[in-house]
């Protein structure tokens, strides 16, 4: 019996259709958490334009919103960062041992996706204005 | 020399030995593919892997017919196939009740006992896949290494040990008894410590079914504050209770429900209060 079978990691990733609400909690927190550290340096590479004046970076700024694609993305980061914060604060609950148990924890993190569903959509009419 | 054997018995008593082996494995070919289960079998499809035989070296899945019994488990159904079809198919099993902790299994997706899991309540009463428990070398078929799931429950030095020997019999209070309760029911399964994806990338982090025990004895009122001193520091170590990112996988499969993140985070509260305590 000196030998024996490792099945490794794959399998985890592999089953993401078993994965429970508390799993993919996890996951769409760690995955918006590193969108937003992306973001920030696209976030400080647009705000240093300033360096070379305001008026280049009022044409940075005004470039960039004419793209549709910039204005979608935008919306996509709101998503991001509303749903990092929300779980956030469920995650700040669980630090704190409140809504601990199963079925709290799971209601708490659809009731953070649903809010940020909410808050996205509503929010579209704004972020897409005159397009 | 042999009385027994007449002389004159022509046919070689090997091959007539061979012909009846060949016989049953015929017939036990024939109960596998054509098995008389009933029209309502269960289908058992159960990982296998053996080093020691060539054509089971690389993993595999058997499937067994398995006749569906009302209140039937899985690891009666695992029984039924071994003993039916394939006496080496292996894996460990005992009390058959939830106590022994020894047939924790990954049945369809999920980590749970053999036999506390009926196969009716299963999300897919058809099939059942029945797995060896994940991120646990596989020793043969179901039968995992469990040996550092041990190492990491002796190292929160598991047993109730007051620095001054007792004078005579230690009571417990009950509200005392009420708090760690649900904490003494761990059965060292190993189920949460497979499920817990964080345990599978950090070989040292202790896991929940030891940070849960380390719970139980750090809130026995019975022992001193120095050694809740000692055990405290256990638990808050880099690989302790901190590499817990609450994604409650580990009470998710509890069989016995302990609310294991509910534990480690408590312990993660103790351990800010600890430190932040400066009178």
């Amino acid at each position: 019996m000196s030998q024996s079978h490792n099945r490794g990691l794959v399998e985890d990733f592999g089953r993401w259709r078993e994965f429970s609400a508390g799993m993919w909690a996890w996951v769409f927190h760690k995955f918006t958490g590193w969108v937003l550290i992306g973001y920030l340096f696209t976030h400080i590479a647009v705000l240093s334009s300033a360096l070379s004046g305001g008026a280049a970076y009022t044409n940075t700024l005004q470039g960039l919103e004419q793209l549709a694609v910039v204005r979608v993305l935008e919306v996509g980061l709101l998503a991001v960062a509303v749903f990092h914060i929300l779980n956030g604060i469920r995650l700040l609950f669980v630090d704190l041992g409140v809504g601990l148990d199963l079925d709290t924890q799971e209601k708490s993190f659809y009731a953070s996706l649903i809010l940020t569903g909410i808050i996205v959509v509503a929010s579209v009419p704004v972020f897409l204005e005159g397009l | 020399m042999s009385t027994q054997t007449p002389d004159t018995d022509e046919t070689d008593p090997q091959a007539e030995r061979m012909a009846r082996k060949e016989e049953r494995a015929a017939e036990r070919d024939e109960a596998s593919s054509k098995p008389d289960v009933g029209d309502d079998a269960i289908t058992l499809k159960v990982f296998r892997y053996d080093p020691e035989v060539a054509d089971k070296q690389e993993p595999r899945f058997d499937t067994f017919h398995v006749p569906r019994e009302p209140g039937i488990t899985v690891l009666d159904a695992l029984i039924y196939a071994r003993d039916t079809y394939d006496s080496s198919l292996t894996f460990r099993h005992s009390c058959r009740q939830a106590v022994c902790g020894s047939d924790a299994l990954f049945i369809n997706g999920s980590q749970r006992l053999g036999c506390q899991t009926q196969v009716a309540d299963l999300n897919d009463s058809d099939t059942v896949r029945v797995e060896p428990l994940p991120h646990r070398e596989v020793v043969k078929d179901l039968v995992v290494d469990m040996d550092h799931f041990y190492d990491q429950m002796d190292a929160v030095e598991p047993y109730f040990s007051p620095t001054e020997e007792p004078d005579g019999e230690q009571l417990q209070s009950r509200e005392n008894r009420e708090k760690i309760k649900m904490s003494t029911r761990c059965i060292w399964c190993g189920a949460c410590m497979s499920s817990c994806n964080v345990a599978a990338g950090d070989n040292q982090y202790l896991g929940p079914a030891a940070i849960n025990k380390a719970y139980r004895f750090y809130f026995d009122e019975r022992e001193d504050d120095e050694r809740q001193e000692e055990r405290l520091q256990i638990i808050e170590q880099e690989h302790g209770v901190w590499r817990c990112q609450t994604q409650f996988s580990c009470t998710t499969v509890c069989p016995k429900d302990i609310p294991l993140t509910e534990h480690i985070q408590e312990l993660k509260r103790e351990a800010v209060k600890s430190n932040l305590k400066f009178w």
